[in-house]
């Protein structure tokens, strides 16, 4: 038993402060307004304070902290991308969050368990050995394994997948991680907080000034009052389309519904987390003791968090088909996210055309591993009103450029 | 607890005794019995360990709506994990034991926890562990205390049916107001289907009874008549667990899923009791009223023989009218309230007159146990201000306390199919306030409570369902109900603080209620994030039991109506789902040509392409995988080979503008391919990214046939079907790839080979190369198309399926003299390389354009319009990023590069190898690669191959065969 749990049976009365200060109004001004509480707008709330000293901050939230898809995803961490961009922003997020629960003093239950990327077709297997390659190429621990190698080390997997998928090969890639995806926006949260940052919760965004020439933010409009602001960060995942019509931009994004659903508890089998991009299927196994299950993007445009009947219908088959014995394992709960998807299934960051307003979006099916990094490469943006080198591949105008990060290989059931 | 002599109606069945085994030990019951309710019978009152401070527990509500009560069974040679004992019939056989516990239920050596529980606050994982080298540690020592059963790694998988059902009214729920609804539908004219997740029709019309049978006599009739109803299908033992879009709902039987399509839904699935919150209301022997009267009047068991009911409504006096009728001491009426209602004073009379003493204004202060670990006694105390007791006392010995002080309503579904909910106060619970079209609900779960109401309130709701389905128009609807129940059936707060908390709000996580003040004390004050922190509502029984209570704490703590603090959302299952029954048989589509059986003949080995399953080569004894490759290679170059394509794409396209249609979808140009000619199409996205290609035949002015790569043959279709429509162009598209099997004849040998059985004109002149001709081949019309991807002299044979077998048979046997061969994909593959033809999503990726695949030669940028053309006409101008280059080995040793290997300048990164072969016919590794513009414009780069090494290679011009592409334009065979 740790000693710091003493204070708990040693004191009458709960000896913890509230996480977040509740602001009853809103100030004038702030020197930035974060729109969105969720793990990203969050993050760099906390970065902007602690590493730019910008502290006079509002993050605005229309409904509760965390509670977009930071609550909804299936919070797997792994840098096994497949371009260069991709691989070191991502394994800078890896970094970051191997630190975060002592940069907070808040338990992530961050747990590195290994991942498995599963090849059923010898088109998967060259995929998985360009991105091992790649990987390898920038330090990332990552390797092609074959299928005995698999078997070995999951041997109560059905290799064959029912005789109709069999694996060929996997990625694995032994950074890999889950973590309790709560508590990243709570620790941000707190740490933001803590630094003089604003969090106002149930506050929605109405409207996005522009100063006269229309090309520089100048202030926010909100249900709880109008605050001038000359720095906007948007990171409001599905909600992008709606934030950037405010200020009149456009981008490629389009949002698909993610669902994923979860089992009761049962004892510990599973370690690491398992991804088979052929059978649509990626689990995980919490520390609770339940599986956390996803598949793929809904296949159509749609803004809206339903759950449909046929999307666990056909991940139960496919995870059967993996792990038969799980045949009476029953699913509690299911549930949907909307997914902000950009062309190339790599995210959208940085400057845009209008002065003042940066955007960080285009997450798609993958931003929660990337939570710390761009926390930390948004402040720097914001602060500096210029992209961190990181991030410079991510720009919006990418789009229009013609210059495309292509990451679908790697992300599109990837997670 | 014991068994009580035979109960007319009773749902067990004494002649059918069962025998099971429960932690080791032997026990019995009957056919009809609940595990749970088995154990009842014997006495065994602690029935499992809670999750976090693993204190004994027993019963609570007796229907699921807890996690007390789950079991690992093993039986018929399964273990079945987290079976849910409350709802899980009998079987013989059974070995039941509790999940969670250490050294066994009785003797759980993690009970210790119980004491830790000071250090352990809400919270407590995330607010230390978290040293980066220890917290693996601890990781390991919490995944293992976690999780409730163990699985069996070993056991099958289990394959159920699914059903598909279509009603004009689904009603959920056959209590007294579903009982009422089905009818009243039925009787106005609808196709009813009921469903019950109860073993039997009734609900509390049949076990709530207050001591006297006149609601249970009218429940049976009720029974009775929708049994005998033409028009009333009823479904047992089946739960809804999901209502998703557009009234489509699964219900879950024992043996499978059955979705339902309704044309409209009638929610009456009732409300669930709820427990009151005092110091050890966790003690085994403290249950609610309703699991109590479950227990008695569904399978004759009593669970004590001394009860002390607390109570805030008419139902708990019913319940202890309930306990007299069968034998059950009743030690007292604990009313939370100060004055009781009429129905309570009326039913109070009665219990005062058989001797039992009711007490207002009280509340249970704490239960303590007894050696056994079970209630023993209880003290009863005044309530004072803020909801704590007053200082004197009285203690009741019982061996029993029933709970009845309160509902919360089963409107998980309601909400699910969009239903708004208000609160209302009369009821004290959220009652909806607006419907979607087609969606009823009646019952408590509206806020009627009154067994009267609830029937007129079912009638009412029935016919107007009805209404809805005929498209009547419907009678002015009141959602509120009808009032009919005298008394609020909900107490606000019946939670009562003590200095030792363990007075828990959630069973299945051990929350306490200081667990839900220190939560909202660290922020954690909205009910999103409460629910998070704390994880109310997160446990196996998703909050039915805690999350009423959970909001009625948070209101408090912030001063706030319970109104107005809001409700978690509901989101499917609302009683879990095994995931077998979601996969069901499991559909997992293989697609074979008609040829398998002859591949298989001929020793293929298979591999699979998308659904279809391709012969990857031909096997020969004695010969390894690479020589039998080479083998197919060689035959193909110097003599003929015979491949299976005909898990091609395959369309046909007809209409005045089937020109036009391809001209905008292929990149290159057929508004003037002429009729009987062929032509390569590439197919791009709007970005100008490589998609497919294929080959498109002109068969006549206004008709054209084409192919597309083998896995994107559905998705094009359905793309093309969806660009026709958009455009509104005039043609018809036909998905012909099942239609025809297509063989591709290809060597020196092949134009004689097949000249011995068509009736077309092979000659050069007659049958040009990349010629489409129609004819007979071995007597079957067909499709003649002379292209080449393989780079020989070589036939494309398109012929009606049901032909393929014999065409296929014909060809070897005219070719036999000429030694003819089968090949597979993989001799293909190293034929089309050698030959330089890339394959779509083999050499190219999501961004490769046809500039950088090297295919400018395909794309017609004079063209009026083409998807993709727009991008193209912006990266003409732009330097390209990548480049697809052929290269070939220096120096082929042993070690060959692979499909994925890096492409080096220096140490940087450059590219990668997108095919590689070791080619039989050149003698040297030939390759494919996409790399860096600078690496292109040089001569030569290194591959960084397995193990770190690096080979040398040099850029070779393309294709590596044949540049002159004499062979395959053959005129006449050599």
């Amino acid at each position: 038993m740790p000693w710091r749990l003493l204070k708990f049976a040693l004191k009458s009365k709960h000896p913890e402060p509230r996480m977040f200060t509740a602001h009853s109004e809103l100030k004038e001004s702030y020197d930035a307004v974060i729109i969105g509480g969720g793990g990203h707008g969050l993050a760099a709330a906390y970065y902007l304070a602690r590493d730019h000293g910008i502290t006079n901050v509002a993050v605005i939230e229309k409904d509760y902290l965390g509670g977009g898809n930071t609550a909804r995803n299936t919070t797997i961490i792994r840098s096994n991308y497949l371009t260069p961009e991709g691989v070191r922003f991502y394994d800078e997020s890896v970094r970051l969050w191997q630190d975060l629960s002592q940069d907070f003093d808040l338990n992530l239950f961050y747990s590195t368990r290994g991942h498995y990327t599963l090849a059923h077709t010898d088109s998967a297997v060259r995929t998985m050995r360009w991105r091992a390659e790649v990987n390898k190429h920038f330090g990332i621990n990552s390797e092609l394994v074959d299928a005995q190698a698999v078997q070995r080390a999951l041997p109560m997997m059905d290799i064959t997948c029912a005789g109709h998928a069999p694996i060929l090969g996997a990625l694995y890639h032994a950074p890999g991680a889950i973590a309790r995806h709560d508590a990243v926006a709570w620790g941000y949260g707190r740490g933001a907080d803590r630094r003089g940052v604003e969090i106002h919760q149930q506050t929605e965004v109405l409207g996005i000034e522009t100063d006269a020439s229309g090309s520089r933010v100048a202030g926010v409009l909100t249900n709880r009052g109008h605050i001038a602001t000359r720095k906007v960060l948007c990171a409001v995942a599905g909600s992008t389309p709606r934030l950037l019509s405010m200020v009149g931009l456009e981008s490629p994004i389009s949002i698909h519904p993610l669902q994923a659903m979860v089992s009761e508890p049962v004892k510990p089998w599973l370690d690491p987390i398992i991804v088979s991009g052929s059978l649509h299927v990626y689990v995980s196994q919490t520390a609770r003791g339940e599986l956390v299950m996803g598949a793929s993007l809904d296949p159509y445009e749609l803004h809206s968090t339903r759950s449909t009947l046929d999307f666990a219908e056909s991940l139960a088959a496919h995870m059967l088909d993996l792990f038969p014995f799980l045949s009476d394992v029953k699913v509690v709960r299911q549930w949907a996210g909307m997914a902000d998807m950009t062309p190339d299934f790599a995210p959208i960051m940085g400057k845009t055309p209008i002065e003042g307003f940066y955007l960080d979006a285009g997450w798609g099916t993958w931003g929660f591993k990337a939570t710390p990094v761009s926390g930390k490469t948004m402040s720097y943006t914001l602060a500096n009103d210029r992209p961190h080198p990181l991030i410079e591949g991510f720009s919006l105008d990418r789009f229009r450029r013609y210059e495309l990060t292509g990451e679908k290989g790697a992300a599109s059931v990837g997670h | 607890m014991k068994r009580l002599p035979p109960l007319s109606g009773e749902w067990i069945d004494r002649k059918q005794p069962i025998a099971f085994t429960f932690e080791g030990q032997p026990f019995s019951g009957f056919a009809g019995d609940t595990i749970s309710s088995a154990l009842a019978a014997n006495g065994q009152r602690i029935i499992g360990r809670s999750f976090k401070y693993h204190r004994p527990r027993g019963l609570l509500s007796v229907a699921n709506h807890d996690s007390n009560a789950i079991m690992q069974v093993q039986h018929h040679g399964r273990t079945l994990p987290n079976v849910r004992a409350d709802v899980t019939p009998l079987a013989d056989g059974m070995r039941v034991t509790a999940v969670n516990t250490r050294g066994g239920l009785a003797k759980d050596s993690l009970h210790l926890l119980d004491r830790l529980s000071a250090f352990l606050p809400v919270g407590f994982y995330y607010k230390a562990f978290h040293s980066k080298r220890f917290f693996p540690r601890w990781e390991r020592l919490f995944r293992n205390l976690a999780g409730l059963s163990e699985l069996d790694l070993h056991s099958s998988r289990r394959r159920t049916p699914k059903a598909y059902a279509f009603t004009d009214v689904l009603v959920v729920g056959a209590g007294p107001s579903g009982l009422a609804a089905a009818l009243s539908a039925a009787d106005n004219g609808a196709q009813v289907m009921l469903v019950d997740e109860n073993a039997g029709p009734g609900g509390s019309g049949l076990y709530a009874r207050g001591g006297q049978d006149a609601d249970a006599r009218q429940t049976l009739q009720l029974m009775e008549r929708v049994r005998q109803h033409p028009r009333i299908q009823v479904l047992c033992n089946t739960y809804a667990a999901g209502y998703y879009a557009d009234h489509w709902v699964a219900l879950i039987t024992p043996t499978e899923m059955v979705k339902v399509r309704a044309a409209s839904v009638v929610f009456a699935q009732g409300a669930f009791e709820q427990p009151a919150v005092f110091h050890n209301n966790d003690l085994p022997g403290i249950l609610l009223a309703s699991g109590a009267q479950r227990l008695l009047s569904r399978y004759a068991v009593a669970p004590c023989q001394r009860v002390l009911v607390l109570t805030a409504n008419p139902q708990g006096y019913a319940a202890a009218l309930d306990a007299l009728e069968h034998g059950i001491e009743v030690a007292g009426i604990v009313d939370l309230r100060t004055a009781p209602g009429p129905a309570s004073t009326q039913l109070a009379e009665r219990l005062q007159a058989r001797g039992v003493p009711v007490s207002t204004s009280a509340i249970i202060e704490n239960a303590r146990a007894g050696v056994d670990g079970c209630v023993r006694s209880v003290v009863v105390k005044t309530r004072g201000q803020d909801d704590v007791a007053t200082a004197a006392g009285q203690t009741h010995e019982v061996d029993g306390v029933w709970m009845s002080v309160g509902f919360a309503p089963a409107h998980s579904l309601l909400l699910q199919a969009g239903a708004r909910l208000q609160m209302e106060s009369s009821v004290g619970q959220y009652v909806p306030s607006m419907l979607p079209a087609g969606i009823f609900s009646c019952g408590k779960v509206t806020g009627v409570y009154g067994f009267t109401s609830r029937l007129t309130d079912g009638t009412r709701v029935g016919e107007q369902a009805a209404a809805y389905v005929q498209r009547r128009a419907p009678k002015p609807r009141s959602t509120a109900g009808t009032p009919g129940m005298m008394e609020m059936p909900n107490h606000p707060y019946p939670i009562v603080a003590h200095a030792k908390g363990k007075n828990f709000i959630d069973f299945d996580e051990d929350l306490q209620l200081k667990d839900f003040a220190n939560a909202v004390q660290e922020g954690f004050d909205s009910i999103e994030l409460l629910k998070r922190y704390t994880t109310v509502g997160m446990g196996p029984s998703q909050g039915k039991h805690s999350n009423l209570n959970a909001l009625r704490i948070l209101a408090k703590l912030r001063s706030e109506a319970v109104g107005r603090v809001g409700a978690p959302t509901a989101r499917p299952m609302f009683h879990p789902v095994p995931l077998s029954h979601l996969a069901g048989r499991s559909f997992s589509p293989e697609r074979a040509t008609q040829l398998a059986g002859a591949h298989e003949a001929l020793g293929a080995v298979w591999m699979l392409a998308g659904q279809w399953k391709r012969p990857e080569y031909y096997a020969v004894a004695g010969l390894s995988r690479a020589a039998a490759i080479e083998q197919e290679v060689r035959a193909v170059r110097e003599g003929a080979g015979l491949i299976d394509v005909g898990t091609l794409g395959k369309i046909e396209i007809h209409g005045p503008d089937a020109a036009e249609f391809l001209d905008r979808v292929y990149a290159g140009r057929y508004g003037t391919l002429t009729a009987g000619m062929t032509r390569y199409g590439l197919m791009l996205d709007e970005s100008g990214v490589i998609i497919d290609d294929g080959v498109i035949a002109r068969l006549a002015d206004e008709s054209f046939y084409f192919t597309t790569t083998t896995g994107n043959s559905a998705s094009i279709y359905r793309e093309l079907g969806r660009l026709a429509t958009q455009w509104n162009l005039k043609v018809g598209l036909v998905n012909a790839t099942g239609h025809y099997a297509a063989f591709n004849l290809a060597g020196p040998l092949s134009r004689r080979i097949l000249a011995r059985l068509t009736t077309v004109d092979l000659a050069q002149s007659s049958f040009p190369f990349l010629g489409l001709r129609e004819g007979l081949v071995a007597g079957v019309p067909a499709r003649l198309m002379r292209v080449g991807f393989v780079g020989e002299l070589g036939y494309e044979i398109h012929v009606p399926v049901h032909s393929a077998l014999h065409v296929w048979e014909a060809l070897f046997a005219a070719g036999a003299a000429e030694a003819i061969r089968p090949f597979g994909v993989e001799a293909q593959r190293v034929l089309r390389l050698e030959k330089g033809h890339l394959i779509v999503g083999q050499d190219t990726d999501g961004l490769t354009d046809p500039l950088q695949a090297g295919c400018e030669w395909a794309i017609k940028m004079d063209k009026p319009f083409f998807i993709g053309q727009r991008s193209l006409r912006i990266l003409q101008k732009m330097p390209k990023r990548q480049h697809l280059v052929g290269f070939r080995l220096t120096a082929p040793g042993t070690d060959l590069p692979q499909e994925g290997h890096l492409v080096l300048a220096g140490t940087e990164m450059a590219g990668r190898v997108t095919s590689v072969t070791r080619s039989p016919t050149l003698q040297a590794v030939i390759g494919l690669a996409m790399v860096t513009p600078a690496v292109a414009t040089g001569t030569g780069f290194r591959i960084r191959i397995d193990g770190g090494r690096e080979v040398d290679a040099i850029i070779t011009p393309l294709p590596f065969y044949d540049a002159a592409g004499a062979r395959q334009k053959l005129a006449e065979a050599p």
